[in-house]
């Protein structure tokens, strides 16, 4: 089973990150499971939510507390939450940043392997907002390799509409610029 | 098997209660029992639900329309969680004295104060005895299936109860999960159309509800009392015959590892699934650890629960709610009257745990298990706990 927590805040995404994520998963017959940190919505507040993908049916409902991938949509967070909070020693760290991945190893203080894209840059491009949520999904893809990138589509269109091509397209260009260390 | 379609629980939810056909949808929104309400007046709006959805004031006037409805034969259906389901506690025991198959999904969560809307037992043991057959459940499918189950074991003219399927508001409501759906052709065929034994009608009037005196209520009563417990075997019947359709397959009581087992977990809704996974763990460790889940919660499972636990020599009993000032727990309670009289019993050792949502991990329960069975060793009878509170 592969347990993944976001970090974002509170409207950037990180719920429909996680729950886009465990649709994609399921639309490959695979089990998944995405639920935020219930509380009350704070915009801007630093949120966490998850998700876990597995061969099995999942039975584990409680929080997770030892991820195997942590993904972070607002670089900001790096310093101010510990975001590699019990995170595998063999897991990785996924973020939007403007440094390099080797910039946001030392930040972070972690040997874990990091991947990096500067999704808010390709999000005001592409979307014309800083919504990293679909973006940082490319980069997911890309370091992980979790699930197919054409399991996304499905999903996509039926969370978005008549904008998914857009998030489409933000989500591929997360894919192709991601730099991993 | 059906193809598994990712969606929230409580999407899950509000399609079954498209699926099942029904005629009247009256309900309050109120926190985490909202998507429910929310997808299904989208349903009704779209023209998917030939239904009456009747946005009301408040959570008494939506079990009231209920009452109403049903009463006159219409398929009718509500939910709510915690201060909705205090407002509409008196109409509770209204329908369920009228005998009127009802069906009331409740997202649990913490009644207030302190203000909480968080997930725990607090809201559905306020109204434990309001006559309703009460469902437990684990996960999304379940919840899925037991909207159809429900009201086809309610509305059996040998049964003529109201239900309530208890799902874990926010752990449940708000989680996305694979459900296998079921072909409207085979629950058509499940659920035939409600055929009332009674109803309200203007050509043949029958009083409901009427006044009782003294001289008759208390028989009034035990006849409510008789019935409620008899319809364990159309539950069964029921739940047999939804696993024949579907392959799912559902008991009073369940059980994980338990049968050689020396302690023995004992669950209440979706804490049961973590529960399962600490047992594993345990177990791996060499441990002596079971699992057993309460499904049925009213008319409770005596026979069941005694069966499943009477071999062990320690019960962990994890209870969600507090009976303030009380005996612990209202699961242990129960367990304990469940096993009183039998003269070779296990200990019981009781912790209330996840109150307002505090998270309830796979290590918690291993050191409630850890605790329960040194205090054991060393003696102590009825132990009982409030987990994790920091003093």
């Amino acid at each position: 089973m592969i347990e993944i927590r976001f970090h974002g805040r509170g409207g950037q995404g990180a719920v429909t990150s996680a729950e886009l994520l465990a649709l994609a998963a399921i639309h490959e017959g695979k089990y998944a499971q995405a639920f935020p940190s219930f509380g009350p919505e704070r915009r801007g507040a630093p949120v966490v939510a998850f998700c876990r993908i597995n061969d099995k049916p999942i039975r584990i409902r409680a929080n997770i507390y030892e991820p195997d991938l942590v993904v972070v949509l607002d670089a900001s967070l790096l310093k101010i939450v510990n975001v590699a909070s019990g995170l595998k020693p063999e897991g990785m760290i996924v973020t939007t940043s403007k440094d390099s991945p080797e910039k946001v190893r030392e930040i972070l203080n972690v040997k874990n392997r990091v991947g990096v894209v500067d999704a808010v840059k390709i999000a005001l491009e592409v979307l014309g907002l800083p919504i990293t949520n679909t973006t940082m999904l490319g980069s997911v893809v890309k370091a992980s390799g979790l699930v197919q990138k054409e399991s996304f589509i499905p999903p996509f269109k039926e969370r978005f509409g008549r904008i998914a091509e857009k998030n489409i397209a933000a989500f591929e260009r997360a894919y192709q610029e991601t730099l991993i260390v | 098997m059906g193809k598994r379609v990712g969606m929230e629980v409580s999407i899950a939810a509000a399609e079954a209660v498209k699926q099942a056909n029904v005629d009247v949808i009256s309900a309050y929104p109120i926190t985490p029992q909202t998507h429910i309400v929310e997808h299904l007046s989208e349903i009704v709006a779209n023209g998917e639900l030939d239904a009456e959805f009747f946005c009301v004031e408040s959570e008494h006037s939506a079990m009231s329309i209920c009452i109403g409805s049903e009463a006159t034969g219409a398929r009718s259906f509500t939910c709510t969680s915690a201060q909705g389901l205090a407002l509409m506690a008196e109409m509770t025991y209204i329908a369920s004295g009228l005998r009127l198959p009802i069906l009331m999904i409740v997202a649990n969560r913490t009644l207030s104060a302190p203000l909480s809307i968080w997930n725990d037992h607090s809201d559905t043991m306020m109204i434990r005895d309001c006559g309703w057959i009460q469902f437990f459940v684990e996960n999304g499918q379940e919840v899925y299936d037991h909207v159809f189950i429900s009201y086809r074991v309610g509305e059996d003219r040998s049964v003529l109860f109201p239900t309530i399927i208890n799902m874990d508001g926010f752990i449940l409501s708000h989680v996305i999960e694979p459900i296998e759906l079921i072909d409207q052709e085979k629950v058509d065929k499940f659920l035939p159309p409600y055929q009332p034994l009674y109803r309200l009608h203007p050509d043949q009037p029958v009083t409901m509800g009427a006044f009782a005196l003294p001289a008759i209520f208390a028989e009034t009563k035990k006849a409510q009392e008789v019935a409620l417990r008899a319809s364990l075997p159309k539950i069964l019947e029921v739940w047999k015959e939804f696993g024949d359709l579907t392959g799912r397959y559902y008991h009073p009581v369940e059980t994980y590892k338990a049968e050689d087992a020396e302690t023995l977990l004992v669950t209440m809704g979706s804490i049961g699934e973590t529960a399962s996974v600490a047992v594993d763990r345990m177990r791996e460790e060499g441990r002596s650890v079971g699992l057993v889940k309460i499904r049925l919660w009213r008319p409770f499972p005596f026979e069941a629960l005694k069966q499943a636990t009477l071999h062990a020599k320690n019960l962990v009993v994890i209870d969600r709610a507090v009976s303030v000032g009380g005996p612990g727990g209202p699961v242990a309670s129960e367990v304990k009257a469940a096993i009183y009289g039998e003269p070779l019993r296990p200990t019981v050792y009781n912790f209330i745990a996840g109150i307002s949502g505090r998270d309830v991990a796979p290590f918690d329960f291993i050191k409630m298990v850890d605790k329960a069975e040194i205090e054991i060793e060393e003696g102590k009878k009825d132990g009982y706990e409030l987990y994790g509170v920091r003093e």
